[in-house]
């Protein structure tokens, strides 16, 4: 499903989990050499989001959403992939085989929103400490309300 | 060395209350791992496929190898950047950069400040080059409004000026840091020195050095001072003879060379499929700067050459950065030819202030001031993703807005962050006094790394 967002002309498309890979390894074959960013949006306080009418009948909006900018050099464009997580198995698999440059963003994206990669070599924390408890950038992670974890302190 | 083997080997939960560990974050011992665990581990390392790693899989066995740790608090690792290094004899097997240290959570930070307060953090990223952070940041922010097209052509023709200008300021930290790093410690004075005389343009302008907050959500903060020609010309006319120093200092230096040439090596494709961006991508020889290949601001009607490497060496983006201050200039005298007059700012009072002498004179401008500064304003529902050319390379903004005056989510694409995944390709095989020399020629700002 795809729809180019009118009000900022981008090319965007609603990708199913099941489909991610399929459709990632075409755009490759496309010309699409480059992943240039990937990451996450959690929409617990905002479900209600806007898309295009025609996408919204064929998709269901989950609370977690994959972002991934693919860029072609070749072609000079960029398309813009969105993939809807649920809240009950945030996982999907990893791009890592096809762009190795998402090794560090999908290691971000699971140290702040707890989405994890299946087939990734090391998704292990990339900012937070190792021993970390928390999502930091989960909405129901709030600030300022959780007592700073000092690693090795006496407790 | 001793240290962090021995908390290698010591059992997980002292890992978790020992000082510096990062337990699974760090390069494991071979003699703890099994044989599948350490071909994963070289592939997310040197980022290969499996079987490539296995092609290439040492056979020496782990007492000739050892593990150190190069930072945090290395001189030379530009920030609080850790390298993990796994040595046989002076050669480098594996690397693995642990990062993390400078983590304060901007991108979380940002969810809670108005747009017209993010600047401020966004600028505090890549403290290198702020003014390239904020016009992102502002360019996503007017996408998202509609009002990318209506932004006022003086307004336009000060941010290309003020972005070029900091790539120059940028390039010229990196003259300074790289010499130190090499060993050409006076360089680093003059580096220094130079860079100053632009802070001190970016002070006259802005009124700081750096965290400048002066590109904003439709315009720029304020008008050019009066005198501001002059002191660009002045910075123009001075800067070529300095260059040509610096050539005289470095490039035709046998030291130099040798220190730089063939280190560092990345080719094409690996530069594209680890998505580096920058002087790292354009050292491969491939042409690929986004002022040129997706104009943005009026970067199509001014002339300017994209410099590209043959090599793909730390010698070639050294050149290519040396070079790239001479285009910036080239770039800076078109736009001081052409610079238009006009508003500095949209004139939306939904999105910008009135000016300051209306407000005695006009209860709406009044109204419309304290609505700004308190509540900011209303951006409408929707995401958008902008990228310009940052002097490291391709920096975006990713923002979702849920219709109110705080965005529902703020990332950035950070160049630094991606370009680091080049670094245990660039080091597999070389010395380790080289792995000084490729750290520096990749170029990373911690502050961005980690955000």
């Amino acid at each position: 499903m795809s729809q180019t967002n009118s009000h900022t002309a981008d090319d965007v498309r609603f990708v199913s989990k099941t489909d991610y890979l399929k459709t990632l390894t075409s755009l490759r074959s496309e010309g699409f050499e480059m992943c240039a960013d990937l990451t996450a949006v959690d929409f617990l306080t905002h479900p209600g989001r806007t898309i295009a009418p025609e996408v919204a009948t064929q998709i269901s909006l989950e609370r977690f959403e994959l972002v991934v900018n693919l860029l072609s050099l070749s072609q000079r464009r960029r398309v813009r992939l969105r993939v809807q997580l649920s809240e009950s198995d945030p996982s999907i698999d990893s791009a890592f085989d096809l762009y190795p440059g998402t090794e560090a963003m999908e290691r971000e994206v699971y140290d702040m929103f707890g989405i994890t990669f299946t087939g990734h070599p090391d998704l292990t924390r990339i900012l937070m400490p190792e021993d970390w408890v928390g999502f930091p950038l989960r909405k129901d992670y709030s600030q300022g309300s959780i007592p700073v974890q000092f690693k090795g302190a006496a407790s | 060395m001793t240290t962090t083997e021995n908390l290698n080997k010591s059992n997980a939960a002292e890992i978790i209350s020992a000082g510096t560990s990062e337990g699974g974050q760090e390069l494991q011992l071979r003699a703890d791992m099994s044989h599948k665990a350490v071909l994963r581990e070289s592939g997310a390392v040197l980022r290969m496929s499996e079987s490539q790693v296995a092609s290439l899989a040492d056979t020496q066995s782990e007492d000739q190898t050892m593990i150190i740790n190069m930072g945090p608090q290395h001189p030379s690792t530009h920030g609080v950047l850790r390298l993990m290094l796994e040595l046989k004899g002076e050669t480098v097997l594996r690397c693995k950069p642990v990062i993390g240290y400078l983590h304060t959570g901007m991108e979380k930070t940002g969810e809670s400040l108005t747009f017209m307060q993010g600047g401020t953090n966004v600028t505090r990223m890549d403290y290198a080059s702020p003014l390239n952070n904020e016009l992102v940041f502002s360019m996503a922010t007017e996408k998202l409004l509609g009002i990318d097209q209506e932004i006022p052509e003086r307004a336009v023709w000060i941010r290309m000026m003020l972005s070029e200008l900091n790539r120059i300021s940028s390039h010229l930290l990196f003259m300074a840091t790289n010499g130190m790093d090499i060993g050409a410690v006076s360089m680093m004075l003059y580096g220094f020195r130079e860079r100053e005389e632009v802070l001190r343009f970016f002070q006259k302008v802005t009124g700081l050095r750096m965290n400048h907050n002066f590109i904003r959500p439709g315009g720029v903060a304020a008008d050019l001072p009066a005198g501001w020609r002059d002191e660009v010309l002045g910075l123009l006319d001075a800067l070529p003879q300095r260059l040509a120093e610096y050539e005289i200092l470095m490039t035709g230096q046998p030291i130099w060379r040798e220190r730089l040439q063939g280190v560092g090596v990345i080719t094409r494709d690996e530069a594209i499929a680890l998505s580096a961006t920058g002087p790292i991508l354009r050292s491969t020889g491939l042409a690929w700067d986004l002022r040129r290949d997706m104009p943005y601001l009026r970067y199509s009607e001014v002339e300017f050459d994209v410099i590209v490497g043959s090599y793909g060496d730390a010698f070639d983006r050294y050149s290519i950065r040396l070079n790239e201050i001479r285009e910036s200039m080239r770039i800076v005298r078109q736009i001081l030819d052409r610079m238009p007059q006009g508003d500095y700012r949209i004139q939306d009072k939904k999105v910008t202030p009135p000016p300051r002498g209306r407000i005695d004179e006009s209860m709406e401008a009044l109204i419309h001031h304290f609505k700004i500064f308190t509540e900011g304003f209303k951006v409408p529902e929707g995401e958008a993703y902008v990228a310009i050319e940052s002097p490291r390379g391709e920096i975006g903004c990713y923002i979702a807005s849920d219709g109110s005056a705080t965005p529902y989510r703020m990332h950035v694409r950070a160049p630094s962050f991606v370009n680091i995944q080049t670094m245990p390709l660039m080091m597999h095989g070389g010395l380790i006094a080289d792995a000084v020399a490729v750290i520096s020629s990749v170029d990373p700002v911690l502050g961005e790394v980690d955000r």
